[in-house]
């Protein structure tokens, strides 16, 4: 994979809910970058992630403008945006396993396909496991395989909905490590929400406190 | 986005407006053409102006009113009894696995159609019935059928009774389907913590949240209940049977002339079914002042044990009830010779079977036809409207219950309208006027079945989908329905189940011309032998059960190796 760089602007993003501004950002993320979003539970962290993945529910309203590599996506649909996303829970399909979840994302055009799952699973230990139920998996394999799941979709920025709130404190560390680590060798400008100030700090980028 | 996303989505965007004219017109249209020839006009057959001379004749009717009274009573009566033993056996089966037990049970016995359930009833409650087989000559003394009224009687109560088991698995189903909004767990740990006993927690703090949610499914059993003719034509009162029974009598009268009158009662109909409704919702106000007092005195335990026992017997009676009139088919279907007081044939034989065989052919055919084709019309449907709500983030719109119309109607009624109208066309009964006539009522079902599961489906893996570069179509085939596979089954099943089973679209649009297994069984009520009937009515309930077969075990089957995917 040719590591592209890309950025990710966030130009007067204003989010409105019953009327009320919840959120108002103006922020250039560069390749590679990590921005922090703080802020207590129910301050629209969520929301902005939405935004700029391009599912914000019909409740909000929402102006400015999404622009990444230089191109305004605000009107995209979601799938046009590659913006990958990682919630609190790996949330791998069920129905699939772990090897048709890796290949759900690999875009329409790639050939080999089996290759890229092969080599991709081999790279997070986890060689041999194509077939597996990813219900077996334990909680930090599972973390990998989403993380993987998203980088072989090639998005141009990624959004993480409080990625490792729900691993154990020793997980949580090596996952978050390396999860900025590949990240930020792809090149991809990304948003962290958290709560947790270790992952800010490991972070090591622009903090956004809404 | 907007305006791109929206373009791609005129197709999805037709499906509800589609559905809902698709049911609502028929059941207007329906209504109008019985209130034409109620007053007299409907030249087809002579009628040229308005008049009051065939409600004359209606009143003036030997038995009418008694007729009438049957009716009001059953649809005021029935209800009542279901919601009672569903509500018993919740609170006693509250903060325990039983409910999830029993969901399994309630779909199977759903799909037990109400003719066949009616039939087991009289085979298992008659004098020469099971349950007087068991229990002769020991307990009663009888050495032969007793001469008694117990099936037909003429309160209706075996009806009511035949009704009754029938409408507990749906409200049942109703009820469980609704209550995890109420967070009944945490309702009923928090009042046991207050010393409440864990029934009466249930009663007093779920059921008063749950009975607003059932309310539009209580109408229904309620039209239902006082207006149904093949649960009153098996085991329903004969001198004078019900208004609904009565009215179709006078519909297929081959002296047309009947038929004015026969329009005017089925406006009658309509006018009692309203007026059951209206009772209801009359003695709902009484009933819950009385309630609110009982849950305000804070009495804690009161009644505790009594409720516990209630729920727990009066329920596993009602279903135990459905499953020995099951059992006293099958022994019939397969018995050669069966004296009174044995309780079980003395020698079998297939015999039945082979005979029934010959004459199965069509209307086995056609219940298959008409089952799938409606239910897969109504599929697409729902599933399309369900989508395009999904896929615009729009809220279900306010017109949606003009779906549950069809159930909230006498049937008779609009049915009644609908023939007439067709009859004004010259249009003759056929096959898709009877798909047609089934789709009212296929649509409805698999809407309740299918929309909950659609809309409780975690938005995340749509999203994920997306962000991960997937159209909305690859998003809906690859995720969205794997992920429903078994509701959207399970609503299969239901659909073909209701096709299979209901009685009146079919005998009425169909002109008594399109056999199917229901109309084939009922044909059987007056004249059959036993075993005969014994026999079809087994074959009725086979089809829908097979439906809910396939729901139960694909699924099991298909993921039986995702974990993820077990206990939907
Ligand atoms: N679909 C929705 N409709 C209306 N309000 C919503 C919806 N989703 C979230 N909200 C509200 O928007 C606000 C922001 O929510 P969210 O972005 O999820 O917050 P956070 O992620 O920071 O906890 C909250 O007050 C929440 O209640
Ligand atoms: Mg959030």
């Amino acid at each position: 994979m040719g590591v592209r760089e890309h950025i990710l602007e966030l130009q007067d993003v204003c989010i409105t809910l019953n009327r009320q501004a919840i959120v108002e950002i103006n922020r250039t993320i560069k390749a590679g970058e990590v921005l922090t979003v703080m802020g207590p539970s129910g301050s629209g962290k969520t929301s902005l992630l939405a935004y700029i993945a391009g599912f914000l529910g019909s409740a909000f309203q929402a102006s400015g403008r999404i622009v990444i590599d230089g191109k305004d996506v605000s009107e995209l649909p979601a799938e046009q945006r590659k913006a990958g996303l990682l919630f609190q829970d790996p949330m791998l399909f069920p129905h699939l396993s772990v090897g048709e979840n890796l290949r759900f994302g690999i875009p329409q055009g790639d050939t080999n396909k089996q290759e890229l799952v092969m080599c991709s699973l081999q790279e997070i230990g986890l060689a041999g496991y194509a077939d597996r139920d990813p219900g077996t998996l334990s909680g930090g394999q599972a973390a990998r395989v989403a993380l993987m799941r998203l980088l072989l979709s090639r998005p141009r920025v990624v959004l993480l909905d409080e990625p490792f709130s729900k691993l154990d404190a020793t997980l949580r560390s090596e996952i978050r490590l390396q999860v900025f680590e590949r990240l930020r060798k792809a090149g991809l400008p990304t948003i962290l929400v958290t709560h947790d100030a270790a992952d800010a700090v490991a972070a090591n980028g622009q903090v956004f406190q809404i | 986005m907007a305006a791109e996303v929206y373009n791609k989505l005129t197709m999805l965007r037709w499906a509800s407006p589609v559905m809902l004219l698709l049911l609502a017109i028929p059941v207007g249209i329906g209504l109008l053409m019985v209130l034409l020839p109620a007053f007299g006009f409907m030249p087809a057959i002579g009628g040229y102006e308005f008049t009051l001379a065939h409600w004359r004749d209606l009143f003036g009717v030997p038995g009418i009113v008694r007729s009438i009274l049957l009716s009001l009573l059953a649809g005021i009566v029935t209800p009542a009894i279901a919601l009672a033993v569903v509500f018993l056996f919740m609170a006693s089966a509250s903060a325990t696995g039983l409910d999830r037990w029993v969901r399994r049970f309630v779909s199977p016995l759903l799909a037990i159609p109400h003719a066949a359930a009616a039939f087991g009833l009289v085979f298992m409650i008659a004098p020469a019935g099971l349950l007087a087989r068991l229990i002769s000559p020991d307990l009663t003394g009888w050495d032969r059928p007793a001469d008694l009224l117990i099936v037909n009687d003429s309160y209706g109560l075996a009806m009511i009774a035949g009704l009754v088991i029938k409408e507990i698995p749906f409200l049942l189903l109703v009820a469980i389907t609704v209550l995890p909004q109420l967070n009944p767990a945490q309702r009923v740990s928090m009042a046991r913590s207050l010393g409440y006993g864990p029934s009466v927690a249930w009663l007093k703090m779920v059921a008063p949240g749950l009975y607003p949610l059932m309310r539009l499914p209580l109408v229904a059993v309620i039209a239902f209940a006082s207006a149904n003719v093949d649960v009153a034509l098996i085991l329903g009162p004969t001198l004078p049977p019900t208004l609904s029974v009565r009215l179709l009598g006078w519909f297929g009268d081959p002296d047309l002339s009947m038929r004015f009158m026969a329009a005017a009662a089925a406006l009658l109909q309509l006018g009692v079914s309203l007026l059951a409704v209206v009772s209801w919702l009359l003695g709902e106000k009484m009933v819950s002042k009385f309630y609110r007092l009982w849950v305000r005195s804070g009495n804690r335990l009161g009644g505790d044990s009594a409720i516990f026992f209630l729920g727990r017997t009066l329920l596993p009676a009602a279903l135990v009830v459905i499953g020995g009139s099951m059992l006293a088919l099958f022994l019939s279907s397969f018995s050669l010779s069966w004296r009174f007081p044995h309780a079980l044939p003395a020698s079998w034989t297939v015999q039945h079977w082979v005979d029934a065989i010959p004459g199965m052919g069509t209307p086995v055919f056609n219940t298959l036809i008409i089952a799938a084709v409606s239910t897969t019309i109504a599929l697409v449907l729902v599933v399309g409207s369900l989508e395009f709500e999904q896929r615009s983030d729009r809220k279900q719109s306010s017109a949606m219950w003009l779906l549950y119309l069809p159930l909230l109607m006498p049937q008779v009624v609009f049915l009644f309208g609908m023939v007439v109208f067709a009859e004004f066309f010259y249009w003759q009964p056929n096959l898709w006027l009877v798909i047609f006539g089934h789709l009212l009522f296929v649509v409805p079902y698999v809407f309740l079945v299918l929309s909950e599961a659609y809309r409780r489906l975690d938005p995340h893996w749509s999203q994920l989908a997306a962000a991960l570069g997937a159209s909305p179509s690859k998003t809906f085939w690859r995720i969205r329905i794997p992920l429903l596979l078994a509701p959207a089954l399970s609503a299969m099943a239901m659909g073909i189940a209701i096709s299979a089973s209901i009685f009146l679209p079919t005998q009425l649009l169909g002109a008594g011309r399109i056999a199917t297994v229901t109309t084939e069984a009922i044909a059987l009520a007056s004249g059959g032998s036993r075993s005969t009937i014994a026999t079809w009515a087994l074959l009725q309930s086979l089809l829908p059960m097979l439906g809910f077969l396939v729901a139960l075990f694909v699924p099991k089957i298909l993921w039986r190796n995702r974990i993820g995917m077990q206990e939907g």
